[in-house]
């Protein structure tokens, strides 16, 4: 039974038919039905400034061969159009001869509500929250002088049908909420931006304590910042604080693991597996199975069961991250880490919570053992060159450390590292592994995805602080 | 005078009129539909197609001075009407907006000479597959590259339709044809990329494939066995793939939203110097065939030409209806931002830039967004070439560059290589002094 096709004008015996005849004498493919649901309502210069309501309905359907892949995806879910759909891939596959791949491990196990978060509240009450955030930040610190406050919803229903009926589904929901405030003390600005969220309702993050934790954290930082001084520029030793600062290691290790650059030898890491990557106790995983988590999944978007998996041990490199076709092509199994944003994009390996695990040492021991350094506890983004393996990450809250002692906050630079060694550099790891608050999306060749990241204070050895004061 | 799709021309008119009758006051409908045909090319063989045919409804509805908006891929009636329904029944309990509304009527889109932006060749898959074969043949000619990260080769069909119930109607179609090769450098275990692309709305405007190809070797080559350099201050010339980014930093600080809400560093800075004399920049909206022309902007006002920075001086902000409104200004059609964004040329060539200091940064990537247009940080990765006496000497990587835009932008010295390549397009740029962080 489909219940994505039961509203639609084509029927579930065409469609496996359809795809039966186009992936038949393919390697692997299937045909991805999505029915998503998102919202978004902003709240901006004290007023609602926008509501938006989206409704997205589709269809890909992609026949694998090889390591080729033709894909044709459509908005206009017709017998029509898919069947214009398949005649386009057998064309572009016209000379293929694969053996169609079957096997995917069932799962009943689900990390997640299948409710529709965007439903299970009202939108009367949605703007009232909103308006209750305004109107405590503002009244909280005279120094306000903007606040956006943000509620992102959304529920997305997607079936993978494979060649001979198989019908595997989830159903995902996610939340976000965020608050961005500016301050203005004597002649100077700074914004700050908090959030948190995850795939349950938003009952579940906006309890009164919670979304005012938002609000006072995006305060916090803004004031810090307003008595921020010019940041150092030059190598240094880092201390990062726990959670979110992990992006570190997303961008530092985790897109040069992901399989497509590891088959194609076009990352830093494709030929360090068994050897050391990191210093000793530092052990990485990638999980897709934490509850309600923003990064987890039940199945990825080829229906296989997501897990935990174990990419550096102990500073050993273990693992790729897999797909079932750069699995299939590296004769290994996929790990769940196949994604896509849409049925609009083709999937590729992609992270899902990356964390690294708990050591032994103290975040008060670490930045007592640093003579000259910075404590980096809040980022903002981050960027990766996988073959060469710099990659950076931007600091929206840090402090100088001097003679083992947290000094003035400095204005926000960006670090730059080079992934195969920075974790190398890896001198202490803490005991108080936290993960982020669930508003990470990874960006990678155009595709935008969910995904949460972990990990214990840091100590590091040398990083490019990238500040103005030599 | 434009042509649009009749059919989705009605579809638009219907949408209007279900929620006139539902209860809007106003209605803004925008229907885009796309058909787009990409292929990919990974050593010597196919890699990957991808061919797509997407519409997107949205729908704005006022009540008065509220608003709510939606939006479906499913044009589908029953689909719509309930679209309509929750649209309606959201915008009743959204609080007003006495700013909210449609434009004026005297400022729509009227007339335009012809833009050109529609070539209607259809480029089959495997001419697609022919042009990349060359690409990356030619690239392949140097032993130095030895991989790549896979070239692709796409075509695009766009159309365009806007309705609105204040008795705006009109479409048009684009296209757009965009080639990408990526490819990879080795030498002694170092690894390096990069990357040449080209986009353009007529195929034969296109970069040739030998051009696509070497070019992108030259670059991943010239960037092999870089050093990381101290730390110091530098003179550092932004190469033309970089130097535009610039106008980006630029124009984020002067949208309506960003001066109302005094989130920018160039807030107050109306009619006043903020680079030096020799700097005009540029928004067109009617160059023909370029990247950036369109005939209106996203609530089909007419877009006007703008000297946005003359002789240094701040002249104009980009301003659509609700920010104008806001800031008692008439919407200049930026409601979807810039259209074809650039510096005039400077008055010095670039080998003349190069000699100006007998050692230079010659930057050809930067990594990584950090910009505030709060305050005007910024802080940056970057990779490029050191010049010494006027020649480049050796690749350098894994440094930082910041500063501040307040100050950077009244040291931007212009070269005189402007070239159309893109939607914003600068030529190349020279700031002395920059804060680089290495070693």
């Amino acid at each position: 039974m489909s219940k994505i096709l039961k509203n639609s004008e084509l029927d579930l015996s065409s469609a496996n038919s359809i795809v039966s005849e186009t992936l038949n004498k393919c390697d692997d493919g299937e045909l991805y039905l999505e029915d998503s649901k998102s919202e978004a309502i902003v709240l901006d210069d004290n007023k609602i400034k926008s509501s938006s309501y989206n409704s997205n309905l589709g269809y890909g359907l992609r026949a694998v061969t090889g390591d080729v892949v033709a894909y044709s995806h459509s908005s206009d879910l017709t017998k029509k159009s898919l069947n214009e759909a398949s005649k386009n891939l057998k064309s572009t596959l016209s000379s293929s001869n694969g053996t169609y791949n079957f096997e995917i491990k069932k799962t009943n196990k689900k990390y997640y509500t299948e409710q529709d978060p965007i439903e299970a509240k009202n939108f009367k009450s949605k703007i009232e929250i909103l308006n209750q955030v305004n109107e405590y930040v503002r009244k909280k610190d005279n120094s306000v002088k903007q606040v956006t406050a943000t509620l992102l919803g959304e529920h997305k229903s997607i079936e993978i049908i494979r060649n001979g009926g198989e019908i595997l589904t989830d159903e995902r929901p996610l939340v976000r909420f965020n608050v961005s405030v500016m301050l203005e003390k004597n002649g100077r600005k700074e914004t700050a931006v908090y959030g948190i969220g995850g795939r349950q309702n938003y009952d579940a993050y906006l309890k009164e304590t919670d979304w005012k934790n938002v609000c006072d954290e995006a305060l916090r930082i803004a004031s810090v910042n307003l008595n921020s001084k010019p940041a150092p520029a030059g190598e240094m030793q880092v201390v990062l604080g726990p959670g979110w600062p992990a992006i570190l290691i997303h961008e530092a290790v985790g897109h040069g693991l992901e399989g497509d650059f590891n088959r194609k030898k076009t990352s830093a890491f494709h030929n360090l597996v068994g050897q050391r990557v990191a210093s000793e106790g530092v052990t990485i995983i990638d999980d897709g199975t934490l509850e309600n988590r923003r990064g987890s999944l039940s199945i990825d978007d080829e229906g296989t069961p997501t897990e935990k998996t174990v990419l550096i041990e102990n500073g050993i490199l273990k693992n790729f991250m897999q797909d079932r076709l750069n699995a299939r092509l590296m004769k290994t199994k996929s790990t769940g880490n196949g994604r896509r944003e849409s049925y609009k994009h083709v999937v590729m390996p992609r992270m899902r919570n990356t964390i690294m695990l708990n050591g032994k040492h103290t975040q008060e021991e670490m930045i007592k053992s640093v003579k000259k350094g910075i404590f980096a506890v809040s980022f903002g983004g981050g960027q990766v060159d996988i073959t060469s393996g710099k990659f950076v990450f931007n600091c929206t809250e840090a402090y100088e450390i001097i003679d083992g002692k947290v000094g003035s906050p400095i204005k926000g630079a960006t670090l730059i590292g080079d992934g195969p060694s920075a974790l190398k550099e890896v001198l202490m790891v803490g005991n108080d592994m936290m993960l982020d608050p669930g508003i990470g999306t990874c960006g990678k060749a155009g595709q935008g995805v969910p995904v949460g990241v972990g990990q214990p204070s840091l100590l590091i050895n040398k990083m490019t602080v990238g500040g103005t004061q030599l | 005078m434009l042509e649009y799709n009749n059919k989705l021309g009605d579809i638009v008119d219907q949408c209007i009129s279900k929620a006139k009758k539902s209860g809007a006051t106003d209605v803004e409908v925008a229907l885009i539909k796309n058909t787009s045909e990409t292929v990919s090319f990974r050593n010597q063989k196919l890699d990957e197609s991808d061919r797509a045919e997407n519409i997107g409804l949205s729908l704005t509805a006022y009540i008065n001075k509220k608003k709510t908006s939606v939006s479906s891929s499913n044009l589908n009636n029953e689909n719509l009407e309930k679209l309509i329904s929750r649209c309606i029944d959201s915008a009743k309990i959204t609080p007003d907006d006495e700013f909210n509304s449609l434009p004026d009527k005297e400022l729509f889109f009227k007339s335009s000479k012809e833009l050109d932006l529609l070539d209607d060749t259809h480029i089959e898959n495997n001419k697609k597959i022919e042009y990349l074969k060359e690409a990356e043949e030619v690239a392949f000619e140097n032993p130095k590259i030895v991989n790549t990260n896979g070239s692709s080769f796409s075509e695009s069909k766009t159309e365009v339709i806007l309705g609105n119930s204040g008795g705006f109607k009109n479409g048009y179609k684009t296209s757009n044809f965009t080639a990408y090769c990526e490819v990879v450098s080795k030498s002694n275990g170092n690894m390096e990329r990069d990357y040449e692309y080209t986009s353009k709305r007529h195929f034969e405007n296109l970069l040739k494939p030998v051009e696509l190809g070497s070019n992108a070797a030259n670059f991943a080559i010239r960037k092999l066995k870089p050093q990381k350099i101290n730390s110091g201050k530098f003179n550092v010339i932004f190469d033309k793939r970089i130097s535009k980014n610039f106008l980006n930093y630029f124009t984020n600080a002067i949208t309506g939203s960003s001066i109302y809400r005094g989130t920018s560093f160039l807030k107050d800075k109306l009619n006043k110097k903020i680079f030096s004399e020799k700097i005009n920049i540029i928004d067109r909206s009617d160059i023909k065939r370029a990247n950036g022309s369109k005939y209106f902007d996203n609530e089909g006002v007419q877009i006007q030409n703008l000297s946005l920075v003359k002789n240094g001086v701040l002249n104009d902000y980009l301003i659509d209806t609700y920010y104008g409104r806001k800031l008692n200004l008439s919407s200049n059609g930026r409601s979807g931002g810039t259209t074809n964004l650039y510096f005039e040329n400077g008055d010095k060539n670039l080998k003349d830039l190069m000699n100006s200091n007998k050692k230079i940064f010659y930057i050809t990537e930067t990594i990584g967004h950090g910009t505030n247009i709060v305050t005007g940080d910024y802080s940056v990765g970057a990779a490029g070439m050191m010049i010494e006496n006027g020649e480049f000497a050796y690749p350098v990587s894994e440094v930082t560059i910041a500063g501040n835009f307040n100050d950077m932008f009244k040291r931007i010295v212009l070269a005189n290589d402007l070239e159309f390549n893109y939607s914003t397009n600068s030529p190349s740029m020279l700031i002395e002094d920059i804060t680089v962080a290495g070693k």
